[in-house]
């Protein structure tokens, strides 16, 4: 193999061809995203199906959906660094480079999403204090830089690079101040997934957001915090257990995956409580408060019936809780991964309704739904997102030592 | 956010009973506002239209049926929805006079102030503003054009106000105290049934401090907290009605 001095000591890797047929396919798909990301710059929002009505929509939905399941980069380095659960150094630098990935696309995003571009840093210049939306712009800023920061030491111990003294020396520095990283990424991100949540609960114009809450913050700001820690750890580890199955090799033991599945499953529990109860609460109180039923918030023809709810709360949030939260079930891989799957599908669904739906509702009594359709430019600028995160991930999982547990585990 | 009070307080009465629905203040806006023409203004969801005349019914079948237009402008709102998520500080409600402001070269088009708006008043720029050839020349030169990619919405013909502020002070009198007539904005001044009445509601001389404190007049969601400094009127219930969310078991405010 041509790369062969580039790859980590005594593990395997496809031969450089098939790499790069690998590569070249997703390259070919994150080259049709830039075409798509071209079209938006040069010609607009108008190249989208946003209109008046959807301001927001699959864009910030694949935003925040992304921001919420690489949580478990943060969560993770917390309890890693913070806590000292040490079996988690087994998983921590996917989970790092998985976290930069999602931080990094949602940016992409927003450069998109934004009309005017060219005016992003308008948040830091002019910033509104009072705004969910500023403390966004600050926190997704700073956690992506934080994010660079943490994937640097791993790109630095590639086995090439490391041979160099200063870099190796570099990467050890990198190493000894990586809790202090992890603390102020924890705090970052945590307020981040916070005012996203925020963002929504202070509409007060709008019913189906809004939310009551504690102090400035609504209730949303702390579900939010809480459902992203409890699907980031379990996206960390589906992403394994994927590459897993894309290289056929072990990569992360399963104790660690339980472990995982352990981790996201307590908060999953915690999460899907007080959702059960902040969704009571504003379907009882907040809702007729406002002059609406719980039923009039829903409409299934526009596509919002209440069906999106219970799938959210209930197959999404209730099963997977037990599943992983129950030994006896996680302990069946296919059981702890359809839960981690269904835990992911819980979150994405109410980013999902909290953006679209939110729009979508009227408001107005004598207004009407509205239903919305993205077209190809937001799925393929999505798309090429995802694409971006394969070819990082896979030069990653290549040429860098990702799993410590990979030698040992591959031995026989 | 603090709820700001203003000595004076610029807004309307909108008669629902005296609208014919004709759409005059809907063009007047356009032209004194330099809203350029669409290339294709079918689809009511992409067009920029600060003045929206609604088309209210009863929902009753005829000869019971009854339909009423509902001229909605920005409502001003005394507790915004908008300007205190603009993480820009791209729209305030900061100046003498309670306009919400919307200020076009800070503005980011992130559109979260059109996400909290719950009267639709705030419209995206998503073309390019163009004038075919020889409509340029009726351009507003008081109001400045926006480019693709920010929000707009009323204000109130704000030049206006500063228009005559300006003759005000010229002739040696206080822009505070402005009279009724001189500050008028241009759907209040075109409507030729006189169904929208303008001025300081703070002002008890002048006609809409007046028409708000009737027992017909409504503002439009008042329940959610955001305070319009538009009002509306109408005699008819069922159109009070149509202004707010109520429950079954609810009785409509005023009745």
């Amino acid at each position: 193999m041509i790369d062969k001095e580039w790859l980590p000591e005594g593990v395997q890797r496809c031969s450089f061809g098939k790499f790069m047929i690998w590569l070249a396919i997703w390259g070919a798909i994150l080259l049709w995203g830039v075409y798509g990301m071209y079209l938006v710059l040069s010609k607009g929002l108008v190249t989208t199906n946003l209109n008046n009505y959807f301001g927001f929509g699959l864009w910030i939905t694949f935003d925040l959906a992304v921001i919420a399941l690489g949580a478990g980069a943060f969560f993770s380095g917390f309890l890693k660094y913070i806590v000292g659960i040490k079996e988690l150094e087994n998983i921590i630098n996917l989970a790092v480079i998985v976290g930069f990935i999602c931080y990094v696309g949602a940016m992409l995003v927003l450069v998109l999403d934004i009309g005017q571009p060219l005016r992003a840093w308008f948040g830091y210049w002019h910033p509104n204090v009072h705004s969910m939306l500023t403390e966004v712009i600050f926190c997704i800023t700073c956690y992506c830089t934080v994010l660079l920061i943490e994937y640097i030491p791993i790109i630095l111990e590639n086995r090439k690079l490391s041979q160099n003294l200063f870099i190796r020396k570099l990467a050890h520095n990198f190493h000894i101040f990586m809790p202090l990283f992890a603390g102020v990424g924890t705090f970052l991100s945590c307020f981040h997934q916070g005012s996203l949540g925020g963002m929504y609960g202070v509409l007060f114009g709008r019913p189906f957001a809004y939310r009551e809450g504690f102090f400035i913050w609504p209730w949303t700001f702390f579900l939010f915090v809480v459902s992203a820690i409890a699907s980031g750890p379990a996206f960390t580890m589906l992403i394994a257990t994927l590459m897993e199955k894309i290289s056929g090799r072990k990569l992360v033991s399963y104790d660690v995956k339980m472990l995982m599945g352990k981790i996201a499953g307590s908060l999953l529990c915690f999460y899907i409580f007080f959702k059960i109860l902040d969704t009571w609460y504003w379907a009882t109180v907040t809702l007729p408060k406002m002059g609406l039923t719980f039923d009039q918030v829903f409409n299934n023809n526009a596509g919002f019936g209440k069906w999106l709810l219970w799938t959210e709360i209930g197959l999404c949030g209730v099963i997977p809780a037990i599943l992983l939260i129950v030994p006896k079930f996680r302990r069946i891989p296919v059981l702890l991964y359809t839960a981690a799957i269904l835990d992911c599908i819980g979150i994405v669904i109410n980013r999902y309704v909290f953006t679209v739906q939110t729009c979508a509702a009227p408001v107005l009594p004598f207004d009407k739904w509205h239903s919305y359709t993205p077209n190809w430019v937001e799925w393929i600028t999505s798309i090429e997102i995802i694409a971006f995160g394969v070819i990082v991930l896979s030069l990653s999982y290549r040429y860098l030592p990702l799993f410590p547990q990979e030698r040992q585990l591959n031995k026989s | 956010m603090e709820h700001k009070e203003f000595k004076v307080k610029w807004g309307m009465v909108i008669d629902i009973d005296k609208c014919t629905g004709c759409g005059a203040c809907m063009v007047a806006c356009q032209a004194e506002n330099n809203i350029a023409p669409m290339q294709d203004g079918s689809d009511k969801t992409m067009t920029l239209t600060w003045m929206l005349v609604y088309e209210l019914s009863n929902g009753k079948p005829f000869p019971d049926h009854e339909i009423a237009y509902l001229p909605r402008p920005c409502m001003q709102c005394g507790k915004p929805s908008c300007s205190t998520v603009c993480p820009v500080v791209a729209t305030t409600k900061d100046e003498e006079g309670g306009i919400v402001s919307q200020i076009y070269p800070r503005c980011i088009g992130c559109r979260y102030c059109m996400a909290a708006c719950p009267y639709h008043a705030r419209y995206f720029n998503w073309y390019d503003p163009k004038w075919p050839k020889g409509l340029d020349k009726t351009l507003n030169i008081s109001a400045s054009p926006r480019p693709r990619g920010v929000v707009e919405k009323c204000t109130f013909c704000h030049h206006r106000f500063m228009e005559a502020k300006e003759k005000a002070r010229y002739e040696g009198k206080d822009p505070l105290k402005l009279p009724e007539d001189a500050y008028i904005p241009a759907c209040a001044e075109i409507c030729p049934t006189g169904a929208i009445v303008f001025g300081d509601l703070n002002n008890p001389e002048h006609k809409v401090a007046k028409l708000a404190k009737s027992k017909y007049a409504f503002r439009l969601l008042e329940r959610l907290g955001t305070d319009p400094q538009v009002y509306y009127y109408s005699k008819r219930e069922w159109v009070r009605r149509l202004a707010d969310n109520y429950l079954s078991t609810e009785k409509t405010k005023g009745e």
